[in-house]
């Protein structure tokens, strides 16, 4: 099997099992030229191991890795035409930043004048002129980092492999360092994937997000889509923050007449965008915090609000979550903080039904 | 392309790791296996191979019996009755001397290296110039420290003559010429160089100790001493079981010392085995290897607490 | 209560300390008596192979010597007999250089390699290899001893300087190999990633990334093998044959030696040159000193 000419990696079947655990399984990725795309799970979900495979670090049970069209399943990493750069920055601690950039290149048996150009081409993009001559140790967090990146760069190489680059900077370098990674991409046009749990940085880089759990991916889709319209439930849950509310009942009806029933209220799905056709049965509704609305109880009669009991207030500087009970069902709603509310407190609550997710409650697709 | 050839993967580490293998299985599972394959064979000064040469020489445990009726490895008849109303307490012999030797040594060794580490664990000054001082003796040979020790403790001319020459002139220090007291004297010299070491091993472990358990145990008002043995005594159990493997397994391997000090002396009252081993390579080999067979078991049951701790935190 | 009594005993800033409480002073006297202790041999060494014959003869071992004198130095290095040789302790120190060299290098090279394939490159029975290391390296030497002198006999080299070199070789190797593996497995396993991609194979990566971070543990292996080795009385004995006896075994024959009545300084003086030179490791060498031993420990 051939891959498509325009796809930059593409991965098909791919398993890895050590011993009895298997860690990948059956894993088909195909990731377009020039495209961002980013591995997001929680920890020991595989997407490390993803990431070694494509770059030949370790040897899969199962499955082929084609970059750029070829096959390079049995290739040393060498031979991929793929730049990595690690979590822990990996830089050699004793050669110079000139040494470290350059390692790879003298490896290879570039010419001299050649590696001197391209690290100083690398050096200026990322500001490192003045570092070139220091050692790892006499670096700061964030310019390690921006070595490491340069030190794949320096390849210049189709396929950019990053394994939680940012992950152990602070928030503010962190965010920094964000900006500068996406306008590399901007302006090397390069394929990059990128490995990270972190979701504001899956949202801000990320063309497409691969949410993977247990060796699986779960979905593969533009950032609003597994925003606004996660495939199941459990990408639901793992995407956003605050997480999204899980409320359990029953649809009645079917297609734009459906009702969902919550406790002993009911809920039109009239304006609901669905994925499957509503049908009648147990199911779980997906409403995240800033998608409901509160108002004061008791100053008129809404027919689409509903009665909820105040539980807990956490306010959280610019805005406040407030937790709420219909029945025996706990959710939670973002409102601004200079709404108040008080625990016992009777409000209206208000579904924006056009934002949210209905659940098959036995599969845990969205409907 | 090709699936590369798995025995071909990696091949540099194959090839780089092949001196070691061999080694490892020609000298250390080969040479152990023939030792105890062979201390079960009537072998004599000229070595066997083939397993029709050891079929034809198996004698069972022949070499284990005609070695433990050997006084020189153990003779032991425990209470005997010397004169018409003495008794006395005997045990002698290569075997028990090493038993006396790594008993004495362990529990010596490792109470005064814990109390040394203790001590030296009260923030006091010159740290550094203690520690030198305790643990330089380790940095000898032990023929090295045999000899300074067999210099000091002979009644001609050390610590007897010295006293006795002061004035004392009854002082009596003689354990190296005394068959019964020799290994005492061997012992003291052993001390003398390895508790130190156990001190060093101790106070590293007394220095990995959470911070915050002395915090707690202030604020509770548990004395310092109190919370040494209550508290910080149970929690150094790896570092003990370590500590005990090291100064076992050292204890009974033990024979330069002896060699130094007292050569076996007086008589072969000071024999161990290892020296015994050594000693019947041409006139006694079958009963050589099988004292190096025993050798090998005490030493398995030394490893047994630590293999406990290492691999038995799941059971 | 009066008043003003009161205001006397309000504690505040930092309380007084005792000069001196009873706790330290036995803290103290408990460490002095002990260095003392442990002091006491050497200072003995010392001032015996300071004496000339007769203040041994008539003196007492505590006490030194008003007119020291290093001819016994001069003798032990040059000229004490081992019973059949005058030659002096100076053979043995030669003898030991010889052994202790190429017995260190060897082993830590195949050492480190071995440890790294381990670590780094595991091949399809590296586990079990690694296994039978770790047990091997608690095998007690007896067992081995008349095993090695077949195996050197049928090599051709028993009693020889070739003998007693590979023994030592093979003893250090358990030891120093889980020494290494488990220090390259403890380095970051993203380095080696990072090096593969930038093309760099099995040695490269050992001499140009791992090597040049491995002092501390070449220190240690470099201290633990020359200790160890220098130290050694009986593999000197039974593998390297008369004329290439180590030092220990010299020394201990110098002790030994009934030729011409006992010289005590003279024994003293060879002891102290024994042990010089792992005491100058000892002394240079300070942490890693303890480290070193500590690994070597087991060995054996
Ligand atoms: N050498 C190994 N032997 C056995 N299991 C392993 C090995 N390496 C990784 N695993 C397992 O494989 C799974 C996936 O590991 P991986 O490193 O890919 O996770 P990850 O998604 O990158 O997690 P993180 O976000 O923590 O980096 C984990 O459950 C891990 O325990
Ligand atoms: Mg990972």
């Amino acid at each position: 099997m051939k891959a498509n000419s325009t796809t930059s990696v593409s991965v098909r079947g791919l398993a890895l099992s050590y011993g009895a655990v298997q860690v990948l399984k059956a894993l088909d990725l195909d990731i377009a030229d020039g495209e961002f795309l980013v591995l997001l799970g929680p920890s020991g979900c595989g997407k490390s191991t993803l990431l070694n495979c494509i770059a030949g670090l370790l040897e899969p049970s199962h499955g082929q890795v084609f970059i750029k069209g070829k096959n390079v399943t049995w290739e040393e990493p060498k031979d991929r035409g793929i730049g990595m750069v690690f979590q822990s920055y990996a830089l050699y601690p004793q050669m110079t930043v000139e040494r470290n950039l350059s390692f790879g290149l003298r490896v290879s048996g570039l010419a001299k004048d050649e590696i001197e150009k391209r690290v100083k081409r690398v050096g200026d993009m990322l500001q490192l002129g003045d570092l070139l001559q220091r050692k790892p140790s006499a670096l700061s967090g964030g310019q390690r980092q921006r070595v490491a990146i340069g030190r794949a760069l320096v390849r210049e190489v189709d396929v950019f492999l990053f394994d939680e680059p940012l992950s152990n900077l602070d928030a503010k370098l962190r965010a920094e360092l964000r900006v500068e990674i996406k306008r590399l991409h901007q302006r090397l046009a390069n394929t990059m994937i990128y490995v990270t749990h972190d979701q504001i940085e899956a949202m801000t880089l990320a063309d497409r997000i691969a949410v993977m759990k247990g060796g699986t991916i779960q979905q593969l889709d533009a950032p609003q889509t597994i925003y606004n319209k996660p495939k199941n439930l459990y990408v639901a849950g793992f995407i956003g923050s605050p997480s999204m509310n899980f409320l359990k009942g029953k649809i009645e009806g079917a297609g734009a007449k459906a009702v969902f029933h919550l406790g002993g209220q009911k809920i039109p799905l009239k304006d609901y965008v669905p994925d499957a056709p509503l049908k009648a049965g147990a199911a779980v509704l997906g409403v995240r915090p800033e998608h409901i609305q509160l108002d004061m109880a008791a100053t008129k009669a809404n027919s689409d609000a509903y009665k909820a009991v105040v539980d807990l207030v956490e306010p959280m500087g610019s805005d406040s979550l407030v937790w709420l009970k219909i029945d025996d069902t706990l959710f939670s709603a973002r409102v601004e903080s200079n709404q108040h509310f008080d625990p016992g407190q009777k409000v209206d609550v208000r579904f924006r039904i056009n934002l949210a997710s209905v659940f098959d409650e036995a599969t845990g697709d969205r409907l | 392309m090709d699936r590369p050839n798995p025995l071909f993967r990696n091949l540099s580490s194959k090839i780089a790791s092949l001196p070691m293998m061999l080694i490892v299985l020609g000298v250390f599972v080969g040479g152990t296996a023939w030792t105890v394959l062979f201390s079960f064979t009537n072998i004599r000064i000229l070595p066997l191979f083939t397993p029709r040469e050891w079929i034809n020489g198996y004698v069972g445990l022949a070499n284990y019996d005609r070695l433990f009726k050997t006084d020189r490895w153990m003779d032991c008849p425990g209470l005997t009755k010397i004169g018409t109303e003495a008794w006395q307490w005997k045990c002698a012999g290569a075997l028990p001397n090493v038993v006396t030797y790594a008993v004495l040594s362990i529990i010596l060794s490792i109470s005064i290296g814990f109390l040394l580490a203790v001590f030296m664990d009260q923030k006091i000054r010159m740290e550094g110039v203690f520690r030198t001082i305790y643990l330089y003796p380790f940095a000898l040979s032990f023929i090295v420290t045999g000899h300074v020790w067999a210099w000091i403790l002979s009644p001609e001319y050390g610590l007897q003559a010295a006293v006795r020459q002061l004035g004392w002139t009854s002082f009596s220090f003689g354990w190296i010429a005394d068959r019964q007291m020799v290994m005492y004297a061997i012992v003291i010299a052993g001390i003398w160089q390895g508790s130190g070491f156990v001190m060093a091993l101790m106070l590293a472990g007394l220095r990995g100790i959470d911070e915050e358990i002395w915090k707690a145990a202030k604020i509770d008002g548990i004395s310092t001493w109190r919370t040494y043995l209550q508290i910080v005594l149970p929690m150094m159990k790896p570092v003990m079981v370590t500590t005990f493997v090291i100064v076992a397994s050292g204890a009974v391997r033990i024979y330069d010392l002896v060699v130094a000090i007292t050569d076996g002396g007086p008589g072969i009252s000071s024999d161990v085995p290892t020296r015994y081993i050594y000693q019947n390579f041409s006139a006694n080999l079958g009963q050589s290897l099988a004292a190096s067979t025993c050798m090998l078991v005490a030493m398995a049951f030394i490893l047994i607490p630590w293999i406990r701790m290492e691999f038995g935190k799941k059971g | 209560m009066s008043h003003t009594t009161a205001i006397g005993i309000v504690p505040t800033g930092p309380k007084p300390k005792k000069l001196i409480s009873v706790e330290r002073v036995i803290v103290y006297s408990v460490l002095l008596l002990c260095a003392v202790f442990f002091l006491f041999p050497l200072y003995i060494m010392v001032i015996t192979s300071l004496k000339d014959i007769e203040a041994i003869r008539s003196g007492n071992i505590f006490i030194p010597t008003m007119t020291p004198t290093f001819s016994a130095w001069g003798k032990a290095w040059n000229s004490a007999c081992t019973g059949l040789y005058c030659e002096g302790i100076k053979v043995g120190f030669w003898n030991s250089v010889r052994i202790t060299f190429p017995s260190t290098i060897v082993s830590i090279a195949i050492a480190s390699i071995t440890g790294y394939s381990l670590a780094n490159w595991p091949f399809k029975f590296s586990e079990a290899f690694f296994t039978v290391l770790l047990v091997s390296s608690f095998i007690p030497y007896v067992v081995m001893l008349y095993p090695l002198v077949l195996i050197t006999r049928w090599l051709g080299i028993y009693s020889t300087l070739p003998a007693v070199v590979l023994v030592h070789t093979i003893f250090g190797l358990p030891i120093l190999t889980l020494l290494f593996r488990n220090y390259f497995a403890s380095l970051p396993q993203e380095l080696f990633k990072a090096a593969r991609v930038d093309g760099a194979g099995y040695w490269r990566i050992f001499f140009q990334v791992f090597v040049p971070m491995s002092a501390p543990i070449f220190t240690v292996a470099v201290i633990l093998q020359i200790t160890g080795i220098w130290n050694d009385f009986l593999f000197g004995v039974i593998y390297a044959g008369p004329t290439n006896y180590p030092m220990t075994v010299q020394l201990n024959n110098i002790v030994n030696s009934v030729q011409g009545g006992k010289e005590y300084n003279v024994d003293m003086a060879a002891t102290i040159l024994t042990g010089i030179v792992p005491l100058a490791i000892y002394f240079f060498s300070g942490k890693y000193f303890v480290r070193g031993i500590a690994a070597g420990a087991v060995k054996g």
